[in-house]
């Protein structure tokens, strides 16, 4: 391996990782879900409060997931983002009336109502998960797309990246990325509910049972899983092998025989993932399953991409162009930039450790209503 | 896909959502400080008064912080979205920015502003008061490197073009985040935004005195603001100076049409007053500013600091005229002949790869050198004339002039405003002076906002300045899909706006009401 390989190789899974922690901190979008399901107005703000704490986490991870793409894989996001034009645009619409509806929702004068905010939240928490899960399926299923870099040469029609005239929502229309965005969707809205079991006393005024949601939400996603696995498994991809882009049947199940430990961390995963559900679903007072969840998704998360992009793998396949498929290799920034940094990601670490010590410091004691009643900066 | 049309309104789309992100940016950079001082003034004296005070400027801080973060949210992907070419061509430098900003200052701001405002009773004082000063430092680094991408814009440095991949790659990431545009850019940017926040403060405070409510909270919130938007000013007016001698070396054609300059001389004036001819063309003998009334060798002092040193125009700069007193070359180049040596540089780089391909080293050879030797202009091939490169005189001409006059107004404001508040008290009991202070708050964002409409709209057609004009920069998306988004945005933007400027009202009106220091 070239030192520009081994570097392409450790971005890949830095966006691995960034990609697999902006899964896990979804139980915010997945809790905002939650509102409207019975919750008394005591209990949503109890709920928007709790949430609300964690909420810029999640925003940030997106747009960290955005600017390590940019620095590490231009390519992609040169053709990802120009070309599903009004996917990534409903996301972002979708992140947008989150940002700012936590802050607004209670305040006098807010003009719309505080409903309005909340159903800003809602559609946050449920068109925010399916069509982030819709994006990463493009990776798996692949789109309409070419990449022709000497167009740069046509002034008369110079843009090296197009795409369906449909511009992503063609994406939304295809079935396997739905089925991701679903199985998404039910996982943050397991989370959710895991998290307020934990960040929160006192559930009385939420409706059906935090728990009873685990289960059912919990249920829903494995089973989800466990199609969208299936799907995964017998889908064709592109290898680069030779100087060229080969079709392959069950390309990911050749890639999960040959990198087993990620095969193993996906079952590990997976298996923790249901152990979080079940442990919270049928204990009355057991509260972290949050974590076994949660970092059990990271886990699955983390393999599925890495099992999409090594071992030359087209991590985004041209449905109409095998030739303009992206790799790690063809896609990544040049061996100065990667090398710089890879030096910049040695401070990862120092930034992780200070959102765990706050969060620790923050969360050490559940959230109560007298509390969110007191604070003069409750949402 | 109509390219122009697509151009026309993914660079409206990109001014709207970077216009509204600057509108609340300003203040979110600004207020911290001011909101960290408050604190630092509660933790070293322990006196309630403080810690009340803290939070009343704390909650407006985050009312507005909220749709800061999310108009960024879009402004960031609007790079890959809107101008996909640009981000192949440039993302391999770029992108490295936007990743730093996203790793190092959204994180610290993201974590810390949640204790800011929820950590009162979970965290120690100290723990607190580190939270807002994190939060604080935190919002102006992510300013640095937004700042830092949006000066390698206007000054590409440390980079170099590589053809297989047919983009260019970073070879110096110092010349890149240190590079003195950005430095000078991001302390213009940051020390306005002190200004405004002074602004802001201060006009809250007078409508408070002139109601004649929470006069004492008032007075103290006013005496900071005068300080900390005087410094403000006065950095912001010396950097501004640093400014302008930037721009008059690397960027001359901004330069030329902010000031509505055709025809340069040796100790060029500075226009004053004075109208643009809209009906002005390149080389045409019409006159370019009506009712001029200028500055004797003000442009030569704002350029070079020099009262008698060249200063090009825009027509000297198109026919490549180079003079200065000092012997120094200013330019040398005409845009006939940069337009020459980019399709010169394209069609080489055509050749280059067909040569490649035949695996014909030594033709690749001589046709990358070639590529080498005309690069520097490659951006110039786009265009069919050299005025296709002049940006838009008018409104450069008239936002550097709105910028400076109320910058000037405001220097005179703050000056005002510190002395008043030290050895003119009585003076904060005058309605005039509450409402001048009242009206500054629009005036201030006018100021703010006029300032990067000089920036941008002076450096067009480009959007990596000599390499990459805004029609090759742009992705392949219908227009009206881009007018869609457009209408969408700006109607968004604007409730969102609404709701804003309606909550701060409100709030500022009823805890004005309530004793806000208890």
């Amino acid at each position: 391996m070239t030192e520009l390989q081994t570097l392409q190789a450790y971005w890949w899974l830095l966006i691995a990782v960034i990609g697999a922690l902006l899964v896990f901190l979804l139980f915010v979008q997945g809790g905002q879900s939650m509102l409207f399901c019975g919750a008394t107005p005591e209990g949503r703000k109890l709920m928007v409060n709790s949430l609300g704490r964690k909420w810029e986490l999640t925003f940030t991870t997106l747009v960290l997931f955005g600017g390590a793409f940019f620095a590490s894989f231009p390519l992609f996001y040169s053709t990802s983002f120009g070309g599903a034009y009004w996917l990534w645009m409903l996301i972002l619409l979708s992140f947008v009336l989150q940002a700012v509806s936590y802050e607004y929702r209670s305040k006098p004068g807010n003009i719309y109502g505080s409903g309005t905010f909340d159903a800003f939240l809602l559609f946050n928490g449920i068109a925010g998960c399916v069509l982030l899960g819709v994006a990463v399926g493009t990776l798996f299923f692949g789109a309409e797309f070419t990449v022709t870099k000497t167009n740069l040469l046509n002034p008369g029609a110079p843009v090296i990246s197009s795409w369906a005239p449909t511009h992503g929502l063609e994406a939304i229309a295809n079935w396997r990325c739905i089925l991701l965005g679903v199985m998404l969707f039910f996982l943050a809205r397991t989370q959710g509910a895991l998290y307020f079991i934990n960040n929160i006393n006192d559930h009385k005024d939420f409706g059906i049972s935090l728990r009873n949601r685990v289960l059912i939400s919990g249920t829903v996603f494995a089973i989800l899983f466990v199609g969208f696995m299936v799907v995964l498994m017998r889908v064709p991809g592109l290898r680069f092998v030779g100087g060229r882009f080969v079709e392959e049947q069950n390309i990911y199940l050749h890639n999960a025989f040959d990198m087993w430990p990620l095969s193993a961390m996906i079952v590990v995963g997976a298996l923790m993932v249901l152990f979080g559900i079940y442990r919270s679903a049928f204990s009355s007072r057991y509260r972290y399953g949050i974590w076994w969840t949660g970092i059990g998704s990271v886990l699955v998360v983390i393999a599925l991409l890495l099992l999409a992009g090594y071992a030359d793998t087209a991590y985004m396949r041209s449905t109409i162009d095998p030739a303009s498929s992206l790799t790690i290799a063809n896609s990544s920034s040049s061996l100065f930039t990667l090398k710089t940094m890879a030096y910049v990601s040695i401070g990862v670490p120092f930034v992780l450790a200070y959102i765990v010590y706050v969060w620790y410091k923050m969360n050490r004691r559940p959230l109560t209503a007298a509390e969110v009643n007191a604070d003069s900066h409750s949402y | 896909m109509d390219l122009l049309s697509t151009v026309d309104w993914s660079r409206a789309q990109f001014a709207l959502t970077a216009m509204y992100h600057w509108l609340f940016v300003p203040l979110t950079i600004g207020l911290s400080l001011i909101v960290a001082i408050m604190e630092t003034i509660y933790y070293r004296t322990g006196d309630e008064r403080w810690k009340g005070l803290t939070k009343f400027w704390m909650t407006l801080f985050g009312i507005n912080f909220a749709i800061g973060v999310a108009t960024g949210l879009i402004l960031e992907f609007e790079f890959g979205t809107n101008w996909s070419n640009y981000s192949w061509f440039v993302g391999d430098i770029f992108g490295a920015p936007l990743a730093i900003e996203g790793i190092f200052a959204f994180f610290l701001e993201a974590t810390f502003v949640a204790v800011m405002f929820f950590g009162w009773k979970k965290v120690s004082p100290g723990f607190h008061l580190a939270a807002t000063w994190l939060t604080a430092f935190g919002v102006a680094l992510s300013a640095w490197w937004i700042l830092v991408a949006n000066a390698w814009m206007q000054y590409p440095v440390g980079m170099e073009f590589d053809p297989d991949q047919m983009r260019n790659v970073m070879t110096d990431f110092s010349a890149v985040a240190l590079s003195p545009v950005a430095v000078n850019k991001f302390f213009h940017a940051v020390f306005s935004t002190w200004t405004l926040a002074g602004v802001f403060v201060a006009g809250v405070s007078a409508w408070m005195l002139w109601r004649k409510r929470n006069v004492e909270a008032s007075r103290l919130s006013l005496r900071i603001a005068s300080w900390v938007g005087l410094a403000g000013i006065f950095l912001t007016l010396w950097t501004g100076d640093g400014s302008a001698v930037n721009v008059a070396k690397v960027q001359p054609m901004k330069l030329a049409a902010m000031e509505g300059l055709y025809d340069g001389k040796v100790g060029q004036e500075l226009v004053g007053f004075g109208f643009v001819n809209t009906d002005k063309r390149p080389g045409d003998s019409l006159p370019a500013i009506k009712a001029e009334i200028s500055i004797p060798y003000g442009l030569s002092v704002l350029a070079n600091h020099d009262p008698h040193s060249f200063v090009p125009g825009i027509n000297d700069l198109i026919e490549g005229v180079s003079l200065t007193p000092q012997g120094d070359t200013v330019n040398t180049v005409s845009y006939a002949e940069r337009i020459r040596m980019g399709r010169t540089a394209r069609e080489a780089l055509a050749e280059y790869g067909q040569a490649r391909q035949a695996g014909d080293d030594a033709a690749a050879a001589a046709a990358l050198k070639t590529v080498r030797e005309n690069y520097r202009y490659f951006g110039y091939g786009y265009f069919d004339n050299p005025e296709d490169a002049v940006p838009p005189v008018a409104m450069t001409f008239y936002s550097f002039r709105v910028m400076v006059v109320t910058g000037g107004y405001l220097l005179l404001l703050f000056i005002a405003l510190v002395f008043i508040s030290y050895r003119k008290t009585s003076l904060l009991e005058r309605s005039w002076l509450h409402w001048l202070c009242i009206i500054s708050i629009p005036l201030v964002w006018i100021c703010s906002q006029a300032g990067w409409v000089l920036a941008e709209v002076g450096r067009q057609p480009w959007t990596i300045q000599d390499l990459l004009p805004v029609q090759a920069a742009v992705s392949a998306i219908p227009a009206d899909n881009v007018v869609l988004t457009f209408c969408l945005f700006a109607v968004l933007f604007t409730m969102l706006l609404a709701a804003e400027i309606s909550i701060m009202l409100r709030y500022i009106s009823r805890k004005s009401k309530t004793d806000i220091m208890a």
